[in-house]
């Protein structure tokens, strides 16, 4: 959970042969993706990348409440990501929290180009996310997850949302950091992507490094979320290509 | 003859998804300026690509998708079944389960009121169950219409409700699959665009077994053959017209329903 960027001198693994996890440096996490598992919601989706669990949920487009957030051309969209308490090893409080907040709108700003919200005015389609478990990653799985949900949900959208975090340790670019990775690391590059119109959503960094290796850490996440991409495909087209 | 002229498309290696095949939001189904992006499909430069999840359908050069889960967007002429949720000077808020609430204005009632002498309420009231046209639906806000001769104030029976996306698949081809479960079960049933559905008569509980059967399985194909069978067998030892009488009021809806769902 702490940032460690600053104590780079105390970690000896300086270049490392391997991943923690055996992984090769621009391999995936183990994917899973499943869509439709919340009955009740309009449209649903759970995303397990290794240790780290999203189930997000979508319903609407409904009437928006109160009538005063209302967009009379368009509509809003609204997003709650929440860890729940048991996600980490140390209890999660539940309820809003800074990083919570800050995620909830990141995780927006990632989806919306990709909506046709100007379908729906005065509606809202609310997306909520919720992290089971938490290994790193979380807002990356939340927004794969949330972005298959909404697919799901029969919502008009110009593409799909995949996502994945990047990083530097060392001399080696990393991809899909796990908890340990993500301590360690130089910078924590969460990056949101739409790979049919190629446009970046979401890029944020956490800690320092040169312009070149951001370009670098972009490039090596924007080919992982192209595999991403075609799972979360996988996935929507198992749950309705049926009979 | 649609299947030839879909595969003469096919044939010019234009179509890069089969007719009938499922798409996902953002695929591309054409890269061509011969052919016109219809219902739930957009433009992008010379390709047409799908908007949301939905099976494929070309006719006609115009390039549509049809959505296999979804809320209840207003579309006018859709009838569809809402409950009077709030009364105005000049008229009903129904909630029709769609992104907005609609309006039911004082002209769009038959009958002329004369608003300084009668209640509002008196017509409709609070929580009644009414079947309506739906006129108009832009920027938001949706219209109703009780000037057709299918619409009514529904009363007595039970509401299920179900997936609008799969309403075609449980009025069938000219209403042949809900004009079918109508007279095997003689009951009375009204079908809302917005997948809520009234039911009215002794079979009740079956016609709410087969309408969960259809949201199901609404992609199996011959499904209204088994339907039939399923409720055939019951028909043989109860004979089953016991209310066929009370379902002749409804069954002109259904067939007008089927058509313009062809539509």
């Amino acid at each position: 959970m702490q940032p460690a960027k600053a104590r780079k001198g105390i970690h000896r693994r300086k270049v490392l042969k391997m991943r923690i996890d055996k992984r090769k440096y621009d391999e995936l996490r183990p994917l899973e993706i499943k869509a439709g598992v919340i009955p009740n919601a309009n449209g649903s989706a759970m995303v397990r990348m290794g240790k780290t669990i999203a189930v997000a949920a979508v319903y609407g487009p409904r009437e928006m409440f109160p009538k005063f957030k209302q967009k009379s051309n368009k509509a809003v969209l609204n997003t709650l990501y929440t860890m729940v308490p048991f996600s980490t090893t140390e209890r999660v409080r539940p309820g809003r929290s800074r990083r919570s907040m800050e995620i909830c709108k990141v995780t927006r700003q990632a989806l919306e180009p990709a909506i046709f919200l100007e379908e729906f005015p005065k509606s809202v389609i609310d997306v909520y996310i919720n992290i089971i478990q938490a290994d790193a990653g979380t807002r990356t799985a939340g927004i794969n997850a949330a972005s298959v949900a909404l697919a799901d949900a029969g919502i008009p959208m110009r593409d799909l949302v995949a996502s994945v975090a990047g990083g530097k340790i060392g001399k080696n670019f990393l991809v899909d950091l796990c908890m340990e990775e993500e301590e360690e690391t130089e910078a924590d590059v969460p990056v949101a992507y739409m790979p049919r119109t190629r446009q970046i959503t979401l890029l944020q960094m956490d800690g320092d490094l040169p312009k070149e290796d951001v370009k670098e850490i972009i490039k090596l996440a924007i080919k992982s979320i192209e595999k991403i991409y075609k799972e979360q495909r996988k996935a929507l087209e198992a749950r309705w290509k049926k009979g | 003859m649609e299947k030839a002229e879909a595969e003469k498309q096919k044939g010019e290696g234009k179509l890069l998804k089969g007719e009938r095949e499922l798409v996902l939001p953002g695929d591309k189904i054409v890269e061509s300026m011969d052919f016109l992006p219809g219902k739930n499909c957009f433009r992008e430069g010379n390709t047409i690509l799908a908007k949301r999840l939905g099976i494929l359908s070309v006719s006609n050069r115009v390039i549509s998708v049809i959505p296999l889960n979804s809320v209840y967007i207003p579309k006018p002429g859709d009838m569809v079944i809402g409950e009077v949720v709030e009364i105005q000077p000049t008229g009903w808020v129904v909630n029709i389960d769609a992104p907005q609430d609609a309006y039911l204005p004082l002209s769009g009632v038959r009958k002329f009121i004369d608003t300084t002498k009668m209640d509002l309420s008196k017509f409709y009231g609070m929580g009644d169950i009414i079947y309506a046209k739906i006129v108009s639906s832009n920027q938001g806000s949706i219209h109703l219409t009780m000037q057709d001769s299918r619409a009514r104030k529904l009363i007595g029976g039970r509401i299920a409700k179900i997936n609008p996306a799969k309403v075609p698949r449980l009025i069938g081809k000219q209403g042949s699959m809900i004009s079918m479960i109508k007279s095997k079960t003689g009951c009375r049933i009204s079908v809302g665009q917005n997948g809520l559905i009234w039911i009215d008569g002794k079979k009740c509980n079956e016609v709410l077994m087969v309408i969960k059967l259809i949201e199901d399985e609404a992609q199996v194909e011959g499904l209204t053959d088994r339907i039939s069978e399923m409720l055939g067998g019951e028909e043989k030892t109860k004979a089953g017209s016991t209310g066929n009488a009370a379902s002749q009021g409804t069954e002109g809806h259904s067939q007008e329903e089927g058509v313009k769902n062809e539509n």
